[in-house]
């Protein structure tokens, strides 16, 4: 084959008006414009979404999975974080 | 099902990796947690998912040829609309698919190549040819009924994106499944010529469909890994069995006979058991030498090679406009 590849892009889609985008998978394409179609004929048949984004995989960047502890285990030990970490008397009421 | 040739163990993944990695790895996996594309993961569970997937969507690919052979010819405009609606979708798939097979690290241009040149195999079901209206319902009845009994458990297999396209493809494939049905029983209903176009139909897809699991899994080897690695759930032979027990009572209510002397109900067991499948052909065809293998990759292999001065040009014409923006930004500074 003496061709190039054709560039991967990330497909993220807005299933309603009011939430937010999410990423649903990717598709191949030459430019911007025909990845947005790609992703509209792949990935909303049925009408699951109002609006899209393509973006190149290449601009991703990713966290190391490898590196999952470093990057959230700090967070594990501060339950004061969290509104149950507080106590508040029940006659107070619903807080 | 549409990993059928993947029979062969691959000698060079038993090189020994490292035992506390491999150990990690399968807690997850027996934690049920799911493997992501950059987690750690042994050779071969990449090797046999880039196989299984890529073989899967090839199956997604090819099949569109069979049906597509119907589109111009069915017989109504509602029945056209759905069939075009559903060849579609088969393409859909396998883009899902290719997708997923992609974030284990081969490109797309790869896994074409190894279809077309038939390194990768496809499901031996599409090498068997539509004759006749019949046929599209009975693929949609058996050919996708049998697609779907692999795919819900896939739903649920060890591998992220491959799971989450499961997701997707089941949702899409049950309207195959009834439009199908609904097409050949309204056949059953409308004439004695119909009904027996289905029962001719039923009579040249039954056993192919049947071949659809692959191997019985006495002669499955490949089976015991990927179990302990939850890419599947259920063996072959349990699969077929519950795909025989769905679909008998649903010819019975076409009024139609399935093509098996043997087929018996047994009432201890609450099993529908079927006759001896002919595996002789079930090679003959995985080797390339069913009644269309070679008209099908013909067919894949034209379209590639028609198709490649489109892709030529998009790319041109994309990198024409990036220089173009490129040269409007430097004249701008």
């Amino acid at each position: 084959m003496t061709e190039k590849n054709t560039p991967l892009w990330e497909v993220f889609i807005r299933s309603r008006t009011g939430m937010a985008h999410r990423h649903c998978g990717s598709v191949h394409a030459a430019d911007e414009e025909m990845a947005l179609q790609a992703a509209r004929d792949v990935y909303t048949r049925r009408g699951e979404g109002v609006s899209i984004w393509v973006v190149p995989s290449s601009a991703i960047v990713a966290s190391d999975p490898s590196e999952k502890d470093v990057m959230f285990e700090p967070t594990a030990s501060k339950i004061y974080r969290h509104p149950t970490f507080y106590e508040i008397p029940e006659e107070v009421g619903n807080m | 099902m549409y990993t059928q040739a993947l029979n062969a163990r691959d000698a060079s993944d038993e090189r020994s990796e490292d035992a506390a990695l491999l150990a990690a790895f399968q807690a997850r996996v027996d934690a049920e947690e799911k493997i992501e594309p950059n987690d750690w993961m042994p050779e071969a569970y990449r090797k046999t998912l880039v196989r299984q997937i890529s073989q899967h969507a090839h199956s997604e690919i090819v099949g569109m040829l069979p049906e597509g052979n119907w589109i111009t010819r069915a017989p109504t405009l509602k029945r056209k609309a759905a069939l075009l609606a559903k060849v579609q979708d088969e393409g859909g798939h396998g883009l899902y698919l290719y997708s997923a097979a992609e974030t284990l690290g081969v490109s797309r241009e790869e896994l074409t190549e190894q279809l077309l040149s038939s390194k990768a195999k496809y499901s031996s079901i599409f090498n068997y040819p539509t004759l006749t209206w019949a046929d599209i319902g009975a693929i949609g009845w058996l050919v996708d009924g049998a697609a779907i009994m692999n795919q819900i458990p896939l739903c649920r297999c060890s591998f992220g994106p491959y799971s989450r396209a499961m997701i997707r493809v089941c949702k899409e494939e049950s309207f195959h499944q009834r439009q199908g049905y609904e097409l050949l029983l309204e056949m059953c209903r409308s004439s004695e010529e119909q009904k027996e176009m289905v029962q001719d139909a039923l009579n040249r897809w039954w056993w192919p469909s049947l071949m659809m699991f692959g191997p019985s899994d006495t002669d499955s080897k490949h089976s015991a890994q990927s179990m302990a690695w939850k890419i599947k759930r259920f063996t072959n032979d349990e699969l077929r069995q519950k795909f025989v027990d769905a679909t008998v009572p649903q010819a019975h209510y076409l009024g139609l006979t399935l093509p098996d002397p043997d087929l018996k109900f047994n009432e201890d067991t609450g099993h529908w058991e079927y006759g001896e499948i002919d595996w002789e052909e079930f090679a003959r065809v995985v080797a390339g030498n069913g009644p269309c293998n070679r008209e099908r990759l013909a067919a894949r292999r034209k379209a590639f090679d028609e198709g490649a001065w489109v892709r030529e040009a998009a790319l041109a014409y994309a990198e024409k406009r990036r220089n173009r923006r490129e040269a409007a930004r430097i004249a701008a500074e």
